[in-house]
């Protein structure tokens, strides 16, 4: 099998794709979920452009939290050929994308124009896409370094300023492509030397766009990395270029669509958390409980064992920048746990593993555990296991996970995940950092509960301090991730960008919160924000969120204390607090009657609104101890 | 591959490619007579073919095309010319 990721290798083959398709067509309006299923097998350009036209004529999801995404591609060339695979490849992820595709070479006017269409579409995510000869022209070869330099300048600014433009009319994601490498090389492996060089330019340019975009928070599509592993050619036709301005070639558009919709997920909060891993034969070779310590094939002296080892690497690297892992194998659980604690080959231990599951139960119900227990969604989990019958089980059972298509060798698990893009994140905290150690200190507190049999003497043991501060520079963007990545315990889920933030934080008599926990196992970094917005005498809570992972440990009481006192000081008579709801965010719906509010009003849709006067107010008794923190 | 299986596999290819699944394909047809059969639509046959057969069109084999007979015949020279016997 080829590894190249316009081929989407990591997806299952369908041999059914055809008869599905008329299945579906023959169901009007066809049903989404079908149409997600049907998005997420390996399909060609051919067949993700038929299932975009049945897309079309699906009606939207009733409870439609996907949400739509309005996308407009800003191009200096044909761009027509991947709208459908964007919309596709949003479907993968159970969202509902909708497209806008200037005509081309137009952007600039379009941008200024407040009556132009890109305007009336209102985009979400603007992507723009210009081709190397737009940007940078004919390039004279034997123009000096400084000229080259200039060049190079000139246009990095250029783009800046279409960015800037884009930014004061449009909240949301701005996503830059780097530039294909279409000039060919005038020298060859020494282009580097050749300033004027269009391939040198190029590569200069790319470079440069990198440390504007971040400057700018602009997001990259990054194609060059992508070319480095598949090749030009699969990705660009010269033929196609001259005779209709494809810069992508339609075979590599279904890749393209994925790897667009990879960066508005992740804007999203939407991608994969949580790398369940199968033990035989994914994590080491062999069996375990037949062969023993001894008998695995693991770590150097043997290819194989080589090959273990550098996927072991790779899930240690990635839980090591945030990556939960969790252990899912049929086995017994002392069998399993033994190599982890003695065999000295491994790169994993059991304090890498922040959920270890091994039983005979069937995984999917394992799988269920794992998400329950380290209390994020089943959407996600990302299992990888070598053996075919256990993957398609758990992609029946469990739709939402995904479940990479290993290949056979080992040696190309890791490539695998990698190009799957599952965890595709657009920047990374502190609390990225600490965060495997900060779940494993919640196993350890859930032990320490199982040992409790009360929960208020459990509590009481915690030795909780809630520290909360205002919203400051420093934490901005911790504080933007978690407002544009939670999902379960939010009750508005309104997403704000680093700039609407700071928008806030100057207006004056607005509330904002930072709640940070600790305990005696540890520092649960940021763990809850809240946001209130003045309006008269009442403080009106416009953002209310906590992770999911200090629940039921009286967290949201000692939060309420601190927005209670804050209101007042603010000089807030009343609270007025709203829940609307979204697919994921049930668990919040009694938010604030539990805590002592009264409901104004509530619609069908289920979304409603609540009071609570702070003259009634009484603080709730907790076993946190509250402390502000920047004081 | 004889030429009635090269044609077969284009009939299917063309039929795919304008979401048509009962569509008539014979040596004669040719963009005009077909709906939907566009430029947008011809570059996805052609780059469809391509990857079906394995094969590349140079860019004066695309401009000379008149029918899906001609383009069978363009296949069958090019996977001859890849398989010398």
């Amino acid at each position: 099998m080829s590894m190249r990721l316009a081929d989407l290798h990591w997806l299952p083959a369908t041999a059914h794709f055809a008869d599905e398709l008329r299945r579906l067509a023959a169901q009007k309006p066809p049903p989404w979920s079908d149409l997600v299923r049907l998005a997420t097998a390996r399909i060609d350009f051919v067949q993700t452009n038929r299932l975009d036209k049945l897309l079309q004529q699906a009606a939207p999801a009733a409870d439609d939290t996907a949400g739509s995404v309005r996308v407009a591609v800003l191009s200096s060339s044909t761009a027509e050929q991947l709208l459908p695979a964007l919309r596709v490849a949003a479907l993968r992820r159970g969202l509902r994308l909708q497209t806008f595709v200037g005509d081309y070479g137009m952007y600039r006017q379009e941008l200024q124009d407040p009556h132009s269409g890109l305007h009336r579409f209102e985009p979400d995510v603007l992507l723009f896409a210009f081709h190397a000869q737009h940007l940078l022209g004919n390039p004279e070869p034997a123009m000096s370094h400084d000229a080259a330099q200039a060049l190079v300048d000139a246009v990095g600014e250029q783009l800046r300023a279409l960015w800037r433009l884009a930014r004061g009319s449009f909240k949301g994601q701005i996503i830059q492509q780097t530039v294909l490498p279409q000039y060919p090389a005038l020298m060859g492996l020494n282009e580097h030397r050749l300033p004027g060089s269009g391939a040198q330019l190029v590569e200069r340019l790319n470079a440069l766009l990198r440390e504007l975009a971040d400057q700018e928070r602009v997001d990259m599509l990054a194609l060059d990395r992508v070319l480095s592993r598949d090749g030009l050619d699969v990705w660009h036709d010269p033929v196609l270029w001259h005779r209709a301005k494809q810069q992508i070639s339609p075979v590599a558009a279904p890749a393209y669509g994925e790897l667009v919709v990879r960066l508005i997920a992740a804007q999203r909060g939407r991608s994969a958390k949580c790398l369940v891993l199968d033990l035989d034969n994914t994590l080491w070779g062999g069996v375990i409980g037949d062969e023993g310590l001894e008998g695995i094939r693991l770590g150097q002296g043997s290819a194989l064992g080589e090959a273990f080892l550098d996927f072991q690497t790779y899930a240690h690297r990635l839980a090591r920048r945030g990556i939960l892992l969790a252990v899912c194998s049929k086995n017994d659980l002392q069998t399993a746990r033994a190599p982890f604690e003695r065999h000295p080959e491994m790169v994993l231990k059991s304090e890498d593993i922040a959920c270890f599951v091994a039983n005979w139960s069937d995984k999917a119900a394992n799988i269920r555990a794992i998400a329950e227990q380290l209390n994020i969604g089943l959407d996600s989990l990302v299992f990888a296991d070598d053996n075919p019958f256990e993957r398609n089980i758990v992609r029946r059972e469990l739709p939402m996970v995904s479940v990479p298509e290993l290949p056979e060798d080992p040696a190309m698990y890791a490539r695998c995940l990698e190009d799957a893009g599952y965890f595709e994140a657009l920047r990374i905290t502190a609390d990225d950092f600490e965060r495997s150690g900060q779940y494993r200190a919640n196993v350890a507190r859930e032990n320490l509960r199982a040992s409790q049999t009360d929960l208020q003497g459990y509590l009481a043991t915690l030795g909780m301090e809630l520290r909360w501060q205002p919203f400051d520079r420093v934490n901005l963007p911790r504080i933007v991730q978690l407002i544009n990545k939670t999902n379960q315990f939010n009750l508005t889920t309104r997403r704000y960008t680093e700039d609407e933030v700071l928008a806030v934080m100057a207006t004056p008599g607005a509330l904002t919160l930072q709640l940070r926990l600790l305990d005696r196992f540890g520092d649960n970094g940021i763990i809850g924000i809240v946001i209130g917005k003045p309006e008269g005498d009442l403080l009106r809570l416009d953002t209310w969120l906590m992770s999911c992972r200090v629940l039921g440990r009286q967290v949201e009481q000692a939060t309420m204390n601190v927005v209670a006192l804050e209101a007042r000081r603010l000089g807030a008579r009343s609270l007025r607090g709203e829940f609307l709801p979204t697919r994921k965010n049930g668990m919040v719906r009694e938010h604030y009657r539990q805590l002592g509010f009264r409901c104004l009003a509530s619609s069908d849709g289920g979304a409603s609104s609540w009071e609570l006067l702070l003259s009634d107010y009484e603080p709730f008794p907790t076993f946190i101890k509250l402390v502000r923190s920047d004081s | 591959m004889n030429s009635d299986d090269i044609l077969s596999q284009v009939r299917g290819i063309i039929a795919d490619v304008l979401d048509q699944p009962d569509l008539k394909v014979d040596r004669q047809t040719s963009a005009d007579n077909v709906e939907d059969w566009d430029s947008f639509n011809h570059i996805n046959i052609v780059v469809a073919v391509e990857a079906r057969f394995g094969i590349k069109f140079h860019t004066a084999d695309i401009e000379e095309l008149r029918n899906v007979g001609e383009l069978v015949d363009l296949i069958e020279r090019k996977l001859q010319a890849r398989q010398p016997r």
